[in-house]
Parts: structure tokens; sequence; C-alpha cells
């Protein structure tokens, strides 16, 4: 879950800072959104770096859910029985959602790739044209409302996810505890904002 | 003080059990938890009732015996503190204190508040030794232990195995324990032989015994009573990895 989850966050911290390019208008975004499909080139062919991308990604979504279902499966079995006096939690609460956050973030990609790679769910819907794509979702409410909570589980899950992977993989020390937290929690808000700030700008009307 | 003590009562490991409430009109606020209940015993006992089973020993707080979860809290509200020297003042005059055993898959009820924890002995066979020859035991000075790592090591080895890190895992997970042991002996020269058949065979009998896995939920240092850090869990993760990876 470590190796994989790190894997997905260099991913997002370079989608995050791919999208804020629409800020530059919409030539920038739509040249940058088609050299997102000619990477590579021309030792790879078209858009062969994209689907070796998409495979990769699609792959560590897969581990990483297995391994949560079976790491909670087998949490589960452990402790049948709970407290007649309810525990009070000393975690925070990143930490105690990390499940059900998972669960969300999961449905919520299925959802975005219906919405801005598959196009089924865009009301737009042009292909090459992800300017104008980006646009006519987030200017209904409610698509930003989605965006807003799957970003805010993405923060949550990010916060408590880094450290326990630093934890994982043995990379934390008594000296290194208060710089890796202080960067999780900098990560997190930092994906969660950088994500956000475009769905905002669009419903505030700075993008259209 | 006047208290109501609920107290999980089963009569056996087979038998199913509920929580019963007793009044204990005549607490003292220096008493410790475990006198608290051995009032209340003899007054069980007097009356002809069944004594609330429990596990105790030395009652200074060094032998990991005792421990049962007071208020949904292992070992009750006061920190680095084990059941036997928590006392009466901690609570209020007339509170309900709910009083359970360690919960996890691999403790099973023996009687009311005792569980049966010899998983955790069945660790520290797997891997909670290093071999030295007993019969002239080497002299102490001869093997230098630089101060950061014996510090270390000694924190780690102030673990008494009470089991209040996997009674307060929401995973039931032993994994505080066993980094404790794992950080003590890999951390020093003497436990240097065994450094990779130690943390593999610890976490095989740590699996095998059906403790939960870690999601670093952080619970179980809240508990212990001997401020065991996370940063052991670190410590055997790295160790294990080291070990998996078969570097030597």
């Amino acid at each position: 879950m470590a190796v994989t989850g790190l894997l997905m966050l260099l991913f997002l911290i370079v989608h995050m800072l791919g999208n804020l390019k629409i800020f530059y208008g919409r030539d920038d975004f739509d040249h940058y959104a088609g050299w997102l499909r000619t990477i590579g080139e021309p030792v790879l062919h078209g858009a062969w770096y994209l689907w070796i991308q998409r495979f990769v990604l699609l792959l560590a979504v897969v581990l990483h859910a297995t391994s949560a279902y079976q790491l909670s499966r087998r949490d589960l079995k452990a402790r049948p029985t709970k407290y007649a006096h309810h525990q009070r939690a000393q975690a925070g609460y990143a930490t105690h959602v990390m499940r059900y956050g998972g669960i969300t973030l999961a449905l919520f990609i299925i959802y975005h790739i219906l919405d801005f790679t598959t196009l089924t769910l865009n009301r737009h819907g042009v292909e090459g044209a992800a300017y104008d794509n980006v646009v006519s979702s987030f200017s209904v409410w409610w698509v930003t409302a989605i965006y807003i909570v799957a970003m805010i589980c993405l923060g949550l899950h990010i916060q408590h996810g880094f450290w326990s992977a630093a934890q994982t993989l043995g990379l934390n020390r008594p000296s290194r505890d208060r710089a890796v937290r202080g960067l999780a929690t900098g990560l997190a808000v930092l994906l969660t904002v950088g994500f956000l700030i475009v769905p905002v700008a669009v419903l505030a009307g700075l993008v259209d | 003080m006047k208290l109501t003590l609920r107290i999980w009562r089963q009569a056996g490991p087979a038998e199913p059990g509920r929580m019963v409430a007793y009044e204990v009109p005549d607490a003292n606020p220096d008493m410790s938890f475990l006198e608290l209940l051995d009032v209340l015993n003899e007054r069980l006992t007097l009356e002809g009732d069944d004594p609330v089973t429990f596990d105790h020993d030395c009652r200074e707080g060094i032998c990991g015996a005792c421990g049962v979860v007071i208020n949904g809290q292992a070992h009750g509200p006061r920190e680095r503190t084990t059941t036997c020297q928590l006392h009466m003042r901690e609570f209020s005059d007339g509170d309900v204190i709910d009083v359970e055993p360690w919960r996890s898959v691999a403790f099973g009820v023996v009687k009311d508040l005792m569980v049966d924890r010899s998983g955790l002995d069945r660790i520290i066979r797997a891997g909670g030794y290093i071999s030295v020859n007993t019969g002239s035991a080497p002299e102490a000075h001869a093997t230098p232990v630089p101060k950061p790592i014996a510090d270390t090591a000694f924190d780690n080895a102030t673990c008494i195995g009470c089991g209040a890190c996997v009674a307060a895992c929401p995973n039931g997970a032993a994994m505080l324990f066993a980094s404790a042991k794992v950080t003590h002996l890999n951390s020093l020269p003497q436990g240097a032989p065994e450094r990779t058949e130690r943390v593999l065979n610890i976490v095989e009998a740590m699996d095998a015994e059906g403790f939960g896995g870690c999601t670093n939920t952080g619970e179980c240092t809240v508990a212990c009573p001997k401020g065991i850090p996370m940063d052991s869990i670190a410590t055997l993760n790295r160790e294990y990895l080291r070990a998996s990876l078969g570097r030597k």
C-alpha cells in the first residue's frame, strides 16, 4: 500500500500542476492536453506513453485496493468483539476515515474518468477541447460540490497515508517524525487546494 | 467514595458473557484499582457469589500480569500507568466504571477479566532471545555499546508484555509488542547474530497467532504503560524489509 500510494501521490502532484495551466487560457491548456497524448514521441508511437501510464496507474489502484481489502478483512477478524464502553479514539480524524475515504475516492475516480477521459458524462464532451470540457462540467454547482467532497477526502487520505507509508517502509525515525508529519500535512493541503482552485474558479466565473 | 462497577462476567472460554453491575459503597481514594476489585471480591465471597477473576502479580507496575479495559481505555485513564498503579483518586464519587477484558481474537477470555496471553509468549519464543553461553557469562563491559543505542534498547526493553497495545488497537494487532522486542534486541551487538531470523520469526509467529495488521493508528502507544513509541514499529518494518531483501 505504501509503494502504490506513493506512486499515485507522485502522479497527483504532476496532475495538479498540469491542471493549473488552465489559467494561461484555452490555447495553452488544450495544447498541453494534446501534448499529454504524445509524450515519448518519436521513441514511442502515438499515445503509447499515455497507455503505459494508464496501465501502471490502474495496476497501482488495483494493488492498493486489494491490499486495503485484505488488511481490513484481517483486522476485522482479529477484533470481532467491541468494547461495551466505547473507546475514545486518540487518533485523528484522517486516520479514522481511511477506509471510507478510500472507497469514496475509488468511486470518484470512476466518475472523474467518465467525466473527462471518456467524456460520457461531460456536457460539452468534445474530444480535444479540454478547456471547454472543464468549464462545462464545473459550471454546474453540484459537479463542483462532488469534486470538493472528493478532494477533501483525498487530503485526509494523504495526511494519514503519507506518514503511514513512511512508517511501513521503515523510513520514519524520531528525528524525522516532525518533518514527515509536516510534509504529510503540507502535501495534503497543497493537493486539496491545488486541485480545488480550478473548479472553484470556473464556478466563480474566473475561467470561462 | 461510592462507585458502581459494571464488570464483564463470563464463566468460561466457551460461555456467553455479559456486563454485571456491582455497587461498591466503601471505596477509598487511596486504593489501587486492583484493591477495589479485592474489596468487591471479599464481599462477593462472603455473600456466596463467585468472585471476579482477574490477573495480577507484582502490583508494582513492572510484571505485566494485570490489565483490564477501564471505561474503554486499556489500563484506565492515567497515562503510562498499569491497572495496579491506578488509584481511585483518578475517579469521582458516584462514578459508573465499565471494566472489560482485553479484546482480540488472539486473546481468548479464560474467565471474567482474565484472558489467555500465551500468544505473546510464543512470539517471544520465536525471536525474543539472544544466544549466549550462560555457563560463563562474559564481562558486560567487554562489548561497548554507544549510549544512544543503549538508550533505545533500554527504552524498548521496558516492555512488560501486558498486552495493552493489543487491547487498545482497533485491529487487535500486536505490532507494538513485537516491535519493542525487535528494536530492543536488534539494536544491540549481543542481538546481532540472530538479527535477520529474529524479525522474520517474530512476524511469522505474530501472524500465526491471528493478531490483526497494523494501520498506524497509534492507539497502542497511548495505552502502553511503558511509553513504547511508534518509532519502534518503523524500526520493525525497516528490519523486516532488510531481512526480506536478504541483506546481511
